[in-house]
């Protein structure tokens, strides 16, 4: 593994209904750290082991929802490789001034077969993690709520998912880790990494275009999930369903809600991806185990809800 | 602490619901089901009803689930909704066949 092209997620910008519920949620309960604000109004988070300044946007707007995920190139050359790639492969790009985005460079922007927007970027300030690169202690002091490590990946449902998983596949590099066929044998479930995760996207087959499921926070250990959980019943959180374990990913995981309706989840311990594996396949029939391994049955809620 | 009673799809399911504390919420803690629970955010619409008779206010909701239209005839989420007098409500959510099932 090289880390060249697509490095990782680097931001989700998220729609919510109430900026000041939202800011509470997002800093006192999942542990993030406001870093920025815009003449917009837009508030920029990010998790504490994040080096560069945001990996969350918030926007209050009249419908939840994601407007957008973006993700870091290793450089500006491979930014700009990837960018005639997707324009050689029929896919509109639309290039967004630097700091349209507070502190971040310029971003391709391009729309995917599912109706989600995405953007490739690569320069965003550094803000750092409070320790330093020099003899740094393992964790800093004075961390709020369920501590999360980082933005991890976003989950999203929309139509035309194959067409969509081969944009991350073929053009941009991904590999496909885990898939879910239908009963007519065709992938209506896709989780495709550019990195050693299990994933650093997902999607699900949908009607409905644009639509996000979740946007999921890392944390390490089982422990911490248990404890996230407990800090969701403290504050009348809206738990959709866990602490469990998947299937798909082998994650374990809880589910829950900010405030306006976008599901979050805080998961730890997937696996390590290497891209000479072959891709998981799970088929219609174990598909309850699949999402929700102790479950072992289709939960209409998760399947169903999203924003 | 004023309690008002909530009746679901004439009558199939009532419960007691105070007016500070929205209607999803009051019938999930009773443990009584009915209308279908989403996210309890306003954001998903998976809990959308009609309010047939009563008064209440509601807080914010997602434009996407509940237009102006709807509003003004009584469409609200009820994850939002917050009685200020005994309600009678129609359930409009996408999930409705769990009420159906369950009666």
């Amino acid at each position: 593994m090289s880390f060249t092209g697509v490095m990782r997620p680097g931001h989700a910008a998220i729609r919510v209904l109430d900026m000041g519920e939202a800011l509470t949620y997002y800093t006192e309960r999942l542990g993030l750290i406001k870093t920025d604000e815009d003449q917009q109004g837009r508030v920029y988070l990010k998790a504490w082991d994040e080096l560069d300044c945001f990996s969350l946007v918030l926007r209050e707007a009249d419908s939840p929802g994601i407007d957008y995920t973006g993700y870091k190139t290793f450089s500006r050359a491979d930014m700009d490789e990837l960018a005639g790639k997707l324009k050689d492969y029929g896919i509109e790009v639309e290039m967004v001034p630097a700091g349209e985005l507070q502190r971040c460079g310029e971003r391709a922007r391009f729309q995917t077969p599912s109706g989600h927007y995405f953007e490739l970027y690569a320069d965003k300030d550094h803000y750092g993690d409070g320790l330093g690169r020099l003899n740094p202690n393992p964790w800093p002091e004075g961390l709020k709520g369920m501590q999360v490590y980082r933005m991890d990946h976003v989950l999203l449902y929309g139509p035309k998912i194959i067409e969509t998983t081969k944009v991350f596949t073929d053009v941009l590099g991904f590999d496909l880790t885990e898939r879910v066929l239908n009963e007519e044998g065709e992938m209506n479930v896709s989780f495709v990494s550019c990195s050693n995760k299990a994933h650093d996207v997902a999607f699900v087959e949908y009607p409905e275009p644009g639509k996000l499921h979740h946007v999921s926070f890392m944390l390490m250990t089982w422990e911490e999930v248990l404890r996230a959980a407990d800090i969701m019943s403290m504050h009348g959180i809206s738990i959709d369903i866990g602490p469990t374990r998947h299937g798909i990913t082998r994650g374990r995981t809880i589910y829950f809600f900010d405030p306006s309706g976008n599901r979050n989840e805080v998961f730890c311990g997937d696996y390590t991806w290497y891209p000479d594996r072959e891709p998981i396949t799970w088929t219609a029939e174990e598909l309850g185990k699949a999402i929700f391994y102790h479950d072992r049955r289709l939960n209409e809620n998760f399947l169903t809800v999203v924003t | 602490m004023d309690k008002f009673i909530i009746t679901v799809e004439e009558g199939a399911e009532s419960f007691a619901c105070p007016a500070e504390r929205n209607v999803l919420k009051a019938m999930e803690r009773l443990g009584r089901k009915g209308i279908p629970v989403g996210c309890r955010g306003g954001g998903c619409g998976v809990c959308r009803v009609q309010v047939l008779s009563g008064a209440y206010r509601v807080g914010k909701m997602s434009r996407e689930q509940v237009s102006m239209d709807d509003e003004r005839q009584g469409v609200c989420l009820a994850c939002k909704l917050f009685p200020q007098a005994d309600l009678r409500l129609r359930i409009l959510g996408k999930m409705r066949k769990a009420l159906r099932g369950a009666v």
